[in-house]
């Protein structure tokens, strides 16, 4: 197993309802879950805003700590790991980011971007993993001497993508990668994913509240609902016989590119 | 034909260089809906803006005619035209948030169109923003009409915007992607309550949207646009079924549905993008001349 998650529960701090003198009440938003990710899977990970989706996503690289459960990464539990055991770590879980635009530094050149996590790992041979990385997300090399804005959106996100593999990790979180992407874009770029996938044997995450998305890219679905799974399952068996309700609604909210479609 | 808003030929400069429209011409008739597709940088926003007259200052209508309810909005004195456009045409905006001032209450801003606007006395106004938030379905209107836009969630904001833009029985409502900011189960329940407005208040309506499954729900007829050239305009059921340009086409198939996951996911291909470029161009070359 790539993840091992049980009973994983996080909680912060309510500051909207903090009182003047006291404790901050705390608002939990994890509660309690429970699943694996086995190697090589590609999971989904849907739900509505303020489900937990990316706090989900957020824990489970550390970048946030459980209040409570464990995760494993590999074998090794790291609920507990502090920052100096986690960065060797990091290398291996990456993270690629909703907006582009504010992900990637605007006084940086792609290269230097993409170099930035390398050096942080202590890397050699750098100049050759850039080349290879902006080769695997098929841009030109010569885009390492560009600034962020000079790219589009579905070149932003390319980089992004780039920054995440050029350190060969076996495992990526993407959230919200192609939300903000127009859909010729968002395709380009969910084709590229998928053929990483399978070329670079990674394991993915990939949060998304577009079930259509997840459904061209996914072979595990987990539906999260106000920090608890109400479903988890095969993406075929999940789309072809929702259990849940709430997954239910989730599916028939979906506007389709068809006029004939019942949808009341 | 000739629609309660008809947009001839409009073309929209931005000082100095870039076209942003291209002849763009469409009508959207009385009690219809039609929707504009495109693309980010399509310029489908601006036809909106250029009809409320709040296009950036950074752009000119250079030619092309605006006829709403059968008057010539170019040729109208500015304030005549401001005032024209109040009365007849309403904006439900994309970002609910940012769209409500955060310091005053929801109250007055729904009754704000009624009073400076229309003239109205203040409590006619607020027993008219009383209905209408009971007409959006919104519960306990009451304490709503005293809440600031931070105490709502997006759905009820969005939902608020609806009530406020219909408030002055506008004969016509431009809906600037009205949902792209929800959830999709709050996003089905603001269509449904976009055209049930539409339907019960009889307004045309222009959507503007980059989703063709929203579009497929709530329009009659669409315009789909490429950097600000209509390269098609069809009816709801013949689009879907037989898109005409390839670049309508290949929209569609860039479109992923959870119902058919085996077909392949087809970006927009070169040749596609060639082909709208060189119709641009040749537009472009053709009113130059």
């Amino acid at each position: 197993m790539m993840y091992k998650v049980r009973d994983l529960k996080l909680s912060l701090p309510d500051m909207a309802h903090k009182p003047l003198i006291g404790a901050t009440p705390r608002i939990e938003i994890l509660k309690g879950l429970s699943f694996d990710v086995p190697k090589g899977a590609v999971l989904g990970i849907v739900g509505g805003s303020g489900s937990g989706k990316s706090t989900l996503g957020r824990a489970m690289l550390r970048l946030l700590a459980p209040t409570g459960g464990s995760i494993c990464f590999d074998g090794t539990d790291i609920t507990h790991l502090s920052e100096d055991q986690l960065r060797g770590m990091r290398q291996r879980f990456q993270m690629i980011f909703q907006d582009p635009m504010s992900s990637l530094n605007p006084r940086r050149r792609v290269g230097g971007i993409i170099a930035a996590p390398l050096q942080v790992q202590r890397l050699d041979g750098i100049p050759t993993r850039i080349d290879e990385a902006l080769d695997m997300v098929g841009l030109p090399r010569e885009f390492a001497q560009r600034y962020p804005h000079e790219l589009s959106g579905g070149q932003r996100q390319r980089v992004g993508i780039a920054r995440a593999i050029a350190l060969r990790p076996d495992f990526i979180l993407a959230d919200e990668i192609v939300s903000g992407l127009d859909v010729s874009s968002q395709a380009q770029v969910l084709n590229l994913l998928g053929k990483l996938v399978r070329d670079l044997g990674l394991t993915l995450a990939f949060i998304s509240h577009d079930l259509s998305v997840i459904r061209r890219l996914c072979d595990r679905v987990l539906v999260l609902h106000l920090g608890e799974i109400v479903e988890e399952g095969a993406t075929v068996s999940l789309f072809e016989a929702p259990q849940a309700p709430y997954t239910r609604e989730l599916l028939s909210a979906i506007p389709l590119p068809d006029p004939h479609q019942t949808w009341d | 034909m000739n629609g309660y808003l008809s947009i001839r030929n409009l073309t929209v400069r931005l000082k100095g260089g870039g076209t942003i429209l291209r002849d763009v011409s469409l009508n959207v008739a009385a009690g219809q809906v039609h929707g504009l597709m495109g693309e980010s940088g399509a310029g489908k926003s601006m036809i909106g803006k250029a009809v409320l007259g709040t296009l950036p200052r950074a752009l000119d209508i250079t030619s092309g005619q605006i006829w709403l309810d059968g008057v010539d909005l170019q040729t109208l004195p500015p304030a005549e035209r401001r005032n024209r456009i109040g009365a007849l045409a309403a904006l439900i905006p994309q970002d609910p948030l940012t769209a409500l001032n955060p310091s005053r209450r929801i109250g007055p801003q729904i009754t704000r169109r009624l009073v400076d606007i229309l003239g109205w006395k203040r409590q006619d106004a607020a027993k008219r923003a009383l209905e209408l938030l009971n007409e959006v379905h919104i519960p306990d209107a009451p304490r709503v009409m005293r809440s600031y836009p931070h105490e709502l969630s997006g759905g009820m904001r969005q939902r608020i915007l609806i009530a406020s833009a219909f408030a002055a029985e506008p004969k016509l409502i431009i809906a600037d992607e009205p949902t792209t900011a929800l959830d999709v189960t709050v996003q089905k329940q603001i269509l449904h309550l976009i055209s049930e407005m539409q339907a019960r208040h009889d307004t045309a309506l222009l959507f503007v949207t980059h989703d063709l499954g929203v579009m497929s729900k709530v329009c009659d007829t669409l315009s789909v646009l490429y950097a600000g050239k209509v390269v098609e305009e069809a009816n709801m059921p013949r689009f879907f079924m037989r898109p005409i340009h390839p670049y309508s086409a290949a929209l569609l198939a860039a479109t992923p549905t959870y119902t058919d996951p085996t077909s392949s996911l087809t970006p927009v291909p070169q040749t596609v993008v060639d082909q709208v470029e060189r119709e641009v161009m040749e537009h472009d070359l053709r009113t130059a001349s």
